[in-house]
């Protein structure tokens, strides 16, 4: 739509939330960026099937993703993938944003949509192992393990049905967790517990990955004695939640304690003319129909702000 | 089948002769799944930017791609997607599981270092 290095508006993320509001902005004749660090659609195209999203019976969140992308770009909208903020600055009625490809865009209103990742451990050995060893996917690599002893990390709900559906390929799964409980619904607690195959390492966190070329054995830490305690083992899953990917907006915008952007009910930030929409707002209900009812929201509050803005300047000169 | 944008290596006849007929090959071996989608979607981005290096995805649980599960270069990996680097029909480099794009653009460029012209 345009060569410019300054557009109406700019979106970071291309998650559902972030390809809904380029969606919005774009139809609305506004010049709209998206900029995503990874592939235009986010966690959306992870998910294998999407059964309840009003209107469409079933489609995966590949095929989702593929078609709200070609929407965006239908209405003149911009996408630019696997690109990271190098610098931001929010304030004022430009705001500017240093990408990865080293050159520089305006704009009069953002939208964040930097949306959520799992999380890691971040301990010694985890990106050495990683695919040698250790997984984040029960799914994906749990055929890998088909007769071997396992560990999983974690305690929700992902953790304790995964380790579930591990034991369909491991000979046995031990879960370590951090709580003397676990955050679970009761079905999956019980589920797991009635499973002899599983077997599980309480009050207990997972300190280093051990091995040569691929993962031997762990180190695990009660954390009630202190004592640690070397664990042989084939493979580890990891499941302990999703993390906002907030972190280059630090000092930049409010956030809570766990680093999800505040917003109000227009989905306006604290700064004007910043809006945020998606997995990385503070709200209870993350889903792809919330993530693009939200950005909804922020578009339309963004398109206003940007229509007030221009008259304001109209005004002006 | 493998939902992407990507060319589709089929069998392993196609695998040898893709491999002998470019200089710089990729290809990602896996599913549709949570740990290979970003990957071929970073392919499908860098497609545009890497001219000089063909990319391409073989379905791993096609049979033929035992040309890619069963060399010795993949052996202690456990996790897809296999990632495979192909130069002057040799494997130069391969990797286990989900890669970001700073990881498959430093593989790309220390290992097909484009030939610039004099």
């Amino acid at each position: 739509m345009t060569d410019s290095t300054h557009y109406d508006a700019i979106v970071i993320g291309g998650g559902p939330a972030g390809l809904t509001a380029g969606i919005y902005l774009s139809r609305a004749r506004l010049s709209t960026l998206i900029v995503t660090d990874g592939v235009a659609g986010g966690q959306m195209i992870l998910t294998h099937e999407i059964a309840n999203y009003p209107g469409v019976e079933s489609i995966s969140g590949y095929q989702l993703s593929n078609i709200m992308k070609k929407q965006a770009k239908s209405f003149g909208c911009v996408i630019k993938g696997n690109t990271t903020v190098e610098s931001l600055n929010l304030e004022g009625d430009v705001k500017e944003l240093k990408l990865s490809d080293g050159k520089t865009y305006t704009a009069d209103s953002v939208i964040l949509t930097p949306g959520g990742r799992s999380r890691t451990l971040g301990v010694e050995g985890e990106t050495k192992f990683k695919g040698r060893g250790i997984s984040y996917c029960a799914t994906c690599d749990g055929d890998f393990f088909t007769g071997k002893e396992i560990v999983v990390v974690g305690g929700g709900n992902s953790a304790l049905e995964e380790a579930v559906s591990l034991t369909k390929y491991a000979s046995k799964v031990t879960i370590v967790h951090q709580f003397d409980h676990f955050q679970a619904f009761e079905y999956a607690v019980e589920e797991a517990k009635a499973n002899s195959k599983i077997s599980f390492i309480m009050e207990s966190s997972l300190e280093k990955f051990n091995g040569s070329d691929k993962l031997e054995s762990v180190d695990i830490k009660n954390l009630k004695t202190g004592e640690t305690q070397n664990f042989i083992t084939d493979g580890v899953f990891i499941f302990i939640g999703y993390v906002p990917n907030t972190e280059f907006l630090f000092g930049k915008v409010n956030m809570n304690n766990w680093n999800e952007i505040i917003v109000d009910s227009d989905m306006a930030t604290n700064i004007p003319g910043v809006y945020a929409a998606g997995d990385s707002v503070v709200k209870r209900y993350r889903q792809v129909t919330t993530a693009v009812g939200d950005a909804t929201v922020a578009a339309l509050a963004a398109s206003n702000y940007i229509h007030h803005l221009k008259i304001n300047e109209f005004h002006e000169h | 089948m493998l939902y992407t944008n990507l060319h589709h290596v089929m069998t392993a006849s196609e695998h040898q002769k893709l491999i002998a007929e470019n200089e710089n090959v990729m290809i990602c071996c896996g599913r549709m799944g949570p740990m290979c989608i970003p990957v071929y979607g970073i392919m499908e981005d860098l497609e545009s930017e890497y001219t000089h290096v063909k990319f391409a995805d073989m379905e791993f649980d096609n049979p033929e791609a035992y040309v890619i599960r069963d060399v010795p270069e993949v052996r202690g990996f456990m996790g897809i997607p296999f990632t495979m680097y192909y130069k002057k029909g040799k494997l130069v480099k391969a990797t286990s599981s989900i890669q970001s794009v700073s990881q498959v653009k430093s593989i790309l460029d220390k290992e097909f270092v484009p030939v610039m012209a004099d």
